[in-house]
C-alpha cells in the first residue's frame, strides 16, 4: 500500500510535466491543427535559460520569468520565420518544420549554453513531506500545482473568453475567421507566444527534480504527445488527464515490473489509442453534415 | 456605397474576372445572376479580400480597398455570408453568432443576437448545439445572421439558396428583402435567377468573367433573353 502511493507520488510528478507539455499541444494545435514538436524544447528552454540566468546572478524568480519570456519569443519567432512562411502547405509539412525547428533549437542551446546537466535550488527546500507513509518533495507539488493551474487558465480562455472562441474558429475555418474580423496572423503568433511559455513554465518548475540538458526535450515532446493522444488533442481536459495517466502508467510499470519498461509505456498508449479509440478520451468525433 | 471598376482576377495563370464594373448605391438590393462557373463567387471573394486582385479598383464607401486586409473589411462594414456557409463547425450556434460580432463587446451583442434568434427563431431552439449538427438550410440561416451580427452596412450574400428545398428559399429571400428596413444594403449573388431578381432593385447578368447585361430587376425579368437563358420560360 505505502509501495502503491508512492509510485502514485511519483507517477503524478512525472505526469504533471507531461500534461503541461501536452497542454501546450492543445492551443498551437486547436489554433491551427499543427502538433508543434518543438514543444519539448520550449520545456528545455525554460530551465536552461533560468540555469543560466540564475548562475550569471539574477535572483530565481527573475532568472525564471526571464526564461519564460525568451522561451515565448522564441515562439514567436518560430511562427513568424517557418510556420506563417509556409502557410497554405499541408498540416503534414509544417509539422515536419517543427520537427526540423526542434533539431535546430536543440542544436543551437549546444552552441550557446552547453551539453552538461544542470539544476537549481527547490522552490521550497528538499526536506520530504510524509503522507501516509509514502513521502513526496515539495517542489513536486509546485510541478503539480502549476499544471492545475495552467489547466485552469487554458480552459477559462477557450470556454469563457472571446479571444479563445477566436483562436478555436481560426483552426476550424481561417477564412470564415477572417470574414467575422479576427485576424489569423495574429492569433497564429498568440498561440504559439502562449505555448511556449507555457513550456518554459513547465522547464522551470521541473528542473530542480529532473535536471535540465540540451537534449532533454525530445523524449518530454514524445511523452507530451502520447498524454494529448491519450486524452484527446485539443481539449485541455484531456491534455491535464492525459498527462497525469500517462505518468501513474509510467510509474507503475517501473515499480511493479522493471524501470527498463517504463519508456516503453508511451508508445504502447499511442499504439493503443491509434487502435481503439483514436479520438481519445475527450476527444470530440467529428460530425458533420454537408 | 460600393464602386468596382475594371476589376480583374486569376487562380494561378487563368484569368476568371476580366475586368470588371459594379456598383452597388446605398439601400439597394442588387444581384448579380449568372451560370455557375461564370465568376459570381471569385467576384464576391475579391470584395471582401479573401481572394487577390491582379487589376482594377474597389472602393467601398470612399474608401480604397487595394490595401485593406481581410479581416479589417468587416470594421468597415462590409460582411461576406460566404458560398457553402462556412460556418464554425465545432463551436456552437450562439458560439458561432457570438464570434459574428467579434469586433464589438457592447451591450448591443446580446440585443442583436436576440434579434438573429427572432429573425430565425429555429437558431434559438438550437443555440447550444454544435453547428456543423444543423441542417443545410439551418446552416445558411446562421450565415447569413452571424454576419449581420458584424453591424455591416453592405452585406455580401454568395448563394444563399444552394442546396435548399423551395419553401426554405422562400424564406430566406423573404429575410433577404427584409434587410432592407435595416439599412443593410445587399449585393446578392446567385443562379436562381428569378427568385434573385424578383427581391431586388438593379441586376446584373455575368458570362464568363465579364458583366454582359444590367438593368433595373423587373426589366431585366422581362427581357427575352434573359427569359430563355436564366429563367428557363
Amino acid at each position: 500500500m505505502d509501495a502503491l502511493l508512492q509510485f502514485l507520488f511519483s507517477g503524478l510528478t512525472v505526469g504533471a510535466v507531461y500534461a503541461l507539455v501536452a497542454l501546450g499541444f492543445t492551443i498551437i494545435y486547436n489554433a491551427s491543427d499543427v502538433v508543434n514538436f518543438a514543444q519539448g524544447e520550449f520545456v528545455m528552454l525554460g530551465g536552461m535559460i533560468t540555469v543560466f540566468a540564475f548562475e550569471a546572478g539574477l535572483p530565481l524568480p527573475l532568472a525564471a520569468l526571464l526564461a519564460i519570456l525568451v522561451t515565448s519569443a522564441i515562439g514567436v519567432a518560430l511562427n513568424k520565420l517557418a510556420i506563417e512562411p509556409a502557410r497554405g502547405a499541408p498540416v503534414v509539412s509544417l509539422i515536419i518544420i517543427t520537427i526540423g525547428a526542434s533539431i535546430v533549437i536543440r542544436g543551437a542551446t549546444q552552441l550557446v549554453f552547453d551539453k552538461q546537466l544542470h539544476r537549481f535550488p527547490s522552490f521550497s527546500g528538499d526536506d520530504p513531506i510524509h503522507v501516509l507513509g509514502a513521502t513526496i518533495l515539495p517542489q513536486s507539488l509546485w510541478v503539480i500545482g502549476g499544471a492545475l493551474a495552467v489547466f485552469v487558465g487554458l480552459w477559462i480562455f477557450f470556454t469563457r473568453t472571446l479571444t479563445g472562441k477566436a483562436v478555436l474558429a481560426t483552426a476550424n475555418n481561417r477564412v470564415a475567421a477572417q470574414l467575422v474580423g479576427i485576424n489569423t496572423g495574429w492569433v497564429m503568433t498568440l498561440s504559439f507566444g502562449l505555448s511556449a511559455a507555457i513550456g518554459a513554465f513547465a522547464g522551470v518548475l521541473v528542473t530542480p527534480i529532473t535536471l535540465v540538458g540540451y537534449d532533454v526535450g525530445v523524449a518530454l515532446a514524445l511523452k507530451g504527445f502520447a498524454a494529448a493522444m491519450l486524452g484527446g488533442m485539443g481539449n485541455p481536459k484531456g491534455a491535464l488527464l492525459g498527462g497525469l495517466l500517462l505518468g501513474c502508467f509510467e510509474a507503475l510499470t517501473a515499480g511493479y515490473l522493471s524501470s527498463q519498461y517504463k519508456e516503453a509505456v508511451a508508445f504502447i498508449v499511442i499504439l493503443g489509442v491509434l487502435f481503439v479509440m483514436p479520438q481519445g478520451l475527450f476527444g470530440s468525433k467529428s460530425t458533420e453534415r454537408v | 456605397m460600393l464602386t468596382v471598376e475594371g476589376l480583374r482576377s486569376r487562380y494561378g495563370r487563368i484569368e476568371v474576372l476580366h475586368g470588371l464594373d459594379l456598383e452597388v448605391s446605398s439601400g439597394e438590393i442588387v444581384t448579380v445572376v449568372g451560370a455557375n462557373g461564370a465568376g459570381k463567387t471569385t467576384l464576391l471573394k475579391c470584395l471582401s479580400g479573401t481572394q487577390p486582385v491582379s487589376d482594377g479598383t474597389i472602393v467601398f464607401r470612399g474608401e480604397s480597398f487595394a490595401s485593406v486586409p481581410a479581416h479589417k473589411r468587416l470594421k468597415r462594414g462590409l460582411a461576406q455570408s460566404p458560398e457553402g456557409r462556412q460556418i464554425f463547425t465545432n463551436l456552437t450556434v450562439e458560439e458561432n453568432l457570438r464570434l459574428g460580432a467579434f469586433l464589438f463587446t457592447d451591450e448591443r451583442v446580446d440585443r442583436d443576437m436576440a434579434d438573429a434568434f427572432a429573425m430565425f427563431p429555429i437558431l434559438k431552439e438550437k443555440r447550444n448545439l454544435a453547428a456543423g449538427g444543423l441542417s443545410g438550410g439551418q446552416q445558411q440561416m446562421l450565415a447569413i445572421a452571424r454576419a449581420l451580427m458584424g453591424r455591416p452596412h453592405c452585406l455580401l450574400l454568395d448563394e444563399p439558396s444552394m442546396g435548399l428545398a423551395p419553401l426554405l428559399v422562400a424564406q430566406i429571400f423573404d429575410v433577404v428583402k427584409s434587410l432592407k428596413e435595416r439599412d443593410v444594403t445587399v449585393l446578392l449573388v446567385e443562379q436562381n435567377a428569378y427568385g434573385a431578381l424578383k427581391i431586388a432593385d438593379r441586376g446584373y447578368v455575368m458570362e464568363t468573367g465579364r458583366i454582359t447585361m444590367t438593368g433595373a430587376a423587373p426589366d431585366l425579368i422581362a427581357d427575352p433573353r434573359i427569359r430563355e437563358a436564366y429563367l428557363g420560360l
